[in-house]
């Protein structure tokens, strides 16, 4: 990474002292990391609070019904060769979900490596693992659709069920979505060297492009598997 | 001259923009078997306080993995950790506010649709 220009010749403190002196330093405070680094965790930390209020309000809306809630492991069960699994299309989600994030991770690291083939590989593998992460929702909501689950009601249990499953799964799904567009170009991005040689002029802008931008990338990407976590042991689990 | 080259030198360690493949692989690995076992909680139907602490306990865990190495907060400056971080607090007072308020409307239900209220 091109570090920032005004930390040359600073003498970097580290831990709690150099939060003090970075924070304090009438400069840049985030010594060394790229702007777009910074903006992009302030985004996810804005996100953090929207898919929280998804969470908190379901845990809200089912702790207060006095209906049995549906019990999710039937609800979400596969038949696979005549057995009902409890929750498989939902392991299997979250797996290829995880399979995606780590390729993902190499992606960004092969990039600081300036190993543009590896690189590209990498992202459109994981977008590709997005899709097929996606297919996969469309697969269980269509499912779920055709046994009678509604936001405002279904056969198996409290009515709020289905509002906080489409809502909590559905914005999701969005992110994740989102996410594959952006994977599909900037795979194209990398492939067509875009941060190779100084680096070539992006959209809107007049800046050159740098492999940073693909840990940007992957801040997005890790953050969709990580909010699939918490959906993962708070409505498919408890 | 020699001092600025130390200093790149150590941007480098603290920046942390390139790792050994090793350490992605490991904690890839991990995040694996962590999910594992957290469908295991359900595949072997745990109940109680048993399912609710091993859930917790693998989603932190697969949270803390994620956020340090994959997206690289553990290499990062404490200024940024903890801008990030801190703000995680009001969720935590705000799960709390509401656990309390569905509790309240819980009993609440209870109390007039069942009991038909104090009559």
């Amino acid at each position: 990474m091109s570090s920032d220009p005004k930390i040359d010749g600073f003498e970097l403190k580290p831990g709690f002292r150099g939060m003090a002196s970075d924070t304090g330093s009438d400069q840049t405070m985030f010594k060394g990391v790229h702007w777009g680094k910074a903006m992009m965790w302030i985004f996810l930390v804005s996100d953090t609070f929207v898919f929280s209020c998804f969470l908190i309000a379901y845990m809200k809306g089912r702790g207060s019904t006095p209906v049995e809630w549906p019990n999710p492991s039937e609800v979400f069960a596969l038949d696979a060769f005549g057995v009902p699994v409890p929750l498989l299309l939902i392991a299997l989600m979250t797996f290829v979900l995880i399979t995606s994030s780590g390729t993902m991770a190499l992606a960004v690291k092969y990039g600081y490596e300036k190993n543009r083939k590896m690189c590209g590989w990498l992202i459109l593998a994981t977008a590709i693992g997005g899709l097929t992460f996606v297919g996969m929702q469309v697969y269980e909501w269509s499912k779920l659709i055709h046994e009678g689950v509604r936001p405002w009601g279904n056969p198996f249990g409290a009515a709020q069920f289905g509002s906080f499953f489409f809502m909590i799964t559905g914005f999701h799904g969005t992110h994740v979505s989102i996410g594959v567009i952006f994977l599909f170009i900037y795979a194209y991005k990398v492939f067509a060297g875009h941060y190779e040689n100084g680096g070539k002029r992006g959209w809107f802008t007049t800046m050159k492009g740098d492999y940073v931008e693909i840990e940007i990338l992957g801040l997005y990407w890790h953050f969709v598997d990580l909010v699939w976590v918490f959906i993962f042991a708070f409505f498919y689990l408890w | 001259m020699d001092n600025t080259d130390q200093i790149s030198e150590k941007e480098k360690k603290t920046e942390g923009s390139s790792h050994k493949i090793g350490i992605y692989l490991w904690i890839w690995g991990l995040l694996f078997v962590l999910s594992f076992f957290s469908y295991m909680v359900d595949w072997y139907q745990f109940q109680g306080m048993l399912r609710w602490s091993l859930i917790l306990f693998f989603m932190f865990l697969k949270a803390g993995l994620i956020m340090a190495f994959f997206m690289h907060l553990f290499w990062e400056r404490y200024a940024l950790v903890n801008v990030l971080l801190w703000p995680m607090t009001a969720i935590a007072c705000f799960i709390f506010l509401m656990a309390a308020e569905f509790q309240y409307t819980f009993i609440t239900r209870m109390f007039y649709f069942f009991v038909g209220g104090a009559a």
